[in-house]
């Protein structure tokens, strides 16, 4: 089982997002993550997704893709040439003895509170999953009542783009 | 200049028109009224009106597959779209360029259960090459053009247009031509020089190559430079169910068709191979059989349009993404002549050849041998003929033991395994091919499919000929019953024959569809109606052959088991490791 971070430029049609989620679906690929929005170009859209390969290379899953009429280009982007970055909202628990210390590993993990309530805070937080992930282990104990998270959205470094050459 | 006003509808005829579509199948309706009635007026285009709209897919995919060029099928929306999924699927599987148009409920009234809704685009997303759901009429020309050019091009495929009635209804600047922007594809059709030269490479280094083709030569409409490697190299040449015909059966270099049902030269010759020249072929697990234990020794040169078939099954030691004609063309001209010393080889398989060509047990119980039925409509009709298998026994003998010499001659539902194609398939057929004689050959499951398309046969003077094969069962499964079941028929007796309840009556059936219908029962009335059918061409004509329902195909691999346990026939398995 193996990771793979692919970015995907697409021509932004109805039905796109139910053409790429329904070619994972039925080649038994595993998808883990998916985040999609409009690129810097009208009309043209970027999907950053996380697939887990087992029996099928990665190689078959990026032809495939391929194969769609609507994407154009499909980059894999290796964790030490890229940026990811998850980007999550919790909603934890807090009272007047947790709060300081709710607020102290906000600090630490450089996140931001974007709502408060006498009885919970709402947290923002992006970074890699790893960082992420540890946050949400760090806030467990207090109780969280709700996380949302997107898809991993993930960039090459430098000063490359994917849309370079592909626009005549 | 101004544009001439158009409504969506009549932009539907008239793109269709300036693509050079001649021939529609298709069935109207409500969703797609509007287009019926200027297709009414069309001095180019022919609509042939099916009984069924799976029989306008299947008559679209006969047309295309005999001719080499786009089917075009119409129907309407809801159960009408929903008709033709069955050819699309086909179609897809065997990559068939078809073009379906389908008409849409209004575009206010998409997404809430209205009257014959549904949702065709998302229903064969996973069936089609590319789909597109158009609620405008401006969009109809560039939709269409943007259409045909998807389905022929490249690996060719199914593309379906779905169109809402507001938008045919709706009249604007009709512009042509229009511009057709896809910017994600862009088919690969020029192999790399680099790949060229390291396949010429291993050709010449092998000692017992293969020429393993299959559909992707014919398709590519690539045979005379398949000839042409086929002759420079030597090479032994496997044509698989999807290519018979793309190289000639009376060359003796043609081992005839490999996997579950090939000849035992074909699966053997694939199987001891130190070379596999992959020409359009995927590696179909009914070629490979067992895919760990398919040709262990074999490097593989693999030559397919579609990226994505190079590697999906087996390793490709040379991969070559390109146009077979383009690929094969480039491929003659490095090779210089140059050929591998495979004379062992070849006494090896000519020892294959000798002792196991095609052959069947005559039936003992009375009735007709189906494989020689089979085997006079082919030899009586010639190659210049076209044949149109259903799926089952039938098909199977019908790629084994009638000889083709020219692509596009053979007709069937590879991939899919489709029951009830041929009888449409082989009326798209004619329509395409009016000048040549055409064959539905037939089962009895797979005629009660789809035979109401006779009535649009012989109503449109479309007179092709139908053979049934009559075993008053579903013969390949029950053969499966026979030989893994404990003979346990569950379900496949179908009581079509002269001696069970005979329902239907094919020939009365024929006749009630203004059809010549004649019925064999013996022997040395096999000749005498495969001639009467030919010489009658006021009608179509069906010939109900009572055959034994014991005859099984051979040779067979068993599903999931390896080419190495090929059977000969029943109990026989062929020796090739004992003494030559």
């Amino acid at each position: 089982m193996s990771k793979h971070v692919l970015s995907l430029l697409v021509e932004d049609k109805p039905g796109l997002l139910t053409r790429v989620a329904g070619l994972f679906a039925r080649r038994g690929f595993n998808i883990e993550s998916l985040a999609v929005g409009t690129s810097e170009i009208e009309g043209l859209s970027r999907i950053t997704a996380v697939v887990t390969v087992e029996g099928a290379p990665l190689e078959q899953v990026t032809k495939q893709l391929n194969k769609l009429i609507n994407v154009i280009k499909i980059v894999e982007l290796e964790p030490d040439q890229a940026v990811q970055r998850d980007h999550m909202l919790i909603k934890v628990r807090t009272d007047a003895s947790t709060r300081s210390q709710v607020l102290e590993a906000v600090t630490l993990f450089r996140a931001r509170v974007i709502d408060v309530v006498s009885d919970a805070l709402i947290i923002e937080v992006t970074g890699d999953t790893a960082k992420c992930q540890a946050f949400i282990k760090v806030l467990e104990p207090f109780g969280i009542k709700e996380l949302v998270q997107s898809g991993i959205l993930a960039m090459g470094r430098g000063s490359k783009s994917i849309t370079e050459k592909v626009l005549k | 200049m101004t544009n001439e006003i158009l409504t969506g509808a009549q932009a539907i005829i008239r793109s269709l028109e300036l693509l050079g579509v001649e021939d529609i199948f298709g069935l109207p309706g409500g969703a797609i009224l509007p287009t019926y009635d200027p297709l009414m007026d069309s001095k180019k285009i022919r609509h042939i009106l099916v009984r069924h709209e799976q029989g306008a897919g299947h008559a679209a995919e006969g047309y295309a597959s005999a001719s080499g060029k786009l089917g075009v099928c119409i129907a309407t929306s809801g159960p009408g779209a929903t008709n033709l999924v069955t050819a699309i699927a086909d179609a897809h599987m065997d990559s068939v360029p078809l073009l379906a148009i389908t008409g849409q409920v209004g575009s206010k009234l998409i997404g809430t259960d209205a009257f014959q809704e549904a949702d065709i685009v998302g229903i064969t997303m996973p069936i089609t090459k590319h789909s597109f759901l158009v609620t405008r009429a401006e969009e109809i020309p560039e939709t269409l053009a943007a259409a045909v050019l998807i389905a022929t091009t490249g690996r060719p495929g199914p593309v379906l247009v779905d169109v809402t009635k507001d938008a045919q209804n709706t009249p604007v600047p009709f512009i042509w031509p229009p511009k057709v922007d896809l910017p994600g594809y862009k088919p690969v059709t020029k192999p790399h020089g680099k790949q060229i030269q390291a396949a010429a490479e291993m050709i010449l280094d092998s000692k017992r190559p293969v020429l393993y083709v299959g559909g992707g030569i014919i398709r590519a409409r690539a045979n005379a430079e398949l000839a042409e490697l086929a002759k420079i190299i030597g090479a032994p040449v496997v044509t698989t169910l999807m290519a018979r015909g793309a190289f000639p059966d009376s060359n003796p270099q043609n081992l005839g068709m490999p996997g579950m049902h090939g000849t035992v030269p074909a699966v053997t010759a694939l199987q001891k191979s130190d070379l596999l020249i992959t020409l359009g072929a995927r590696f179909d697990d009914r070629v490979t059989g067992d895919v760990k234990s398919f040709a262990v020794g074999a490097k593989v040169i693999h030559v397919d349009i579609d990226p994505a078939e190079i590697g999906k099954i087996r390793f490709a030691d040379v991969p070559i993404v390109g146009d077979a004609k383009e690929v094969l063309g480039e491929l003659n001209a490095e090779l210089k002549g140059r050929k591998p010393e495979i004379a062992e080889w070849w006494s090896f398989l000519n020892g294959l050849k000798e002792r196991y060509p095609l052959g069947y047990t005559a039936a003992d119980d009375g009735k007709l041998s189906p494989q020689h039925v089979i085997e006079r409509i082919g030899a009586l009709s010639g190659p210049e003929a076209v044949y149109a298998a259903g799926v089952g026994q039938h098909q199977m003998w019908s790629a084994q033991f009638i000889k083709y010499e020219r692509p596009n001659s053979w007709l069937n539902s590879g991939g899919a395994g489709t029951m009830g194609y041929s009888v449409p398939a082989a009326m798209g057929a004619k329509v395409s091919q009016p000048d040549r004689l055409v064959w539905a050959i037939d089962g009895d499951g797979c005629f009660q499919m789809t035979n109401q398309e006779l009535a649009t046969c012989a109503i449109n003077n479309i007179p092709i000929k139908v053979a049934i094969i009559n075993n008053s069962s579903l013969g390949m499964v029950r053969q499966w019953q026979t030989l893994f079941y404990n003979k346990r028929y569950s379900n496949t007796d179908l009581h079509t024959g002269t001696d069970a309840l005979m329902i239907p009556d094919f020939v009365k059936l024929a006749e009630a569809y203004g059809c010549l219908g004649i019925r064999v029962e013996k022997e040395e009335d096999i000749d005498k109606a495969i001639k009467l059918a030919i010489e009658t061409n006021d009608r179509p004509v069906v010939i109900d052959f009572i055959v034994s329902r014991d005859s099984m195909v051979w040779p067979m691999v068993a599903a999931g088991v390896s080419n190495d346990e090929v059977q000969y026939a029943r109990d026989a398995a062929p020796i090739w490791d004992g003494e030559e």
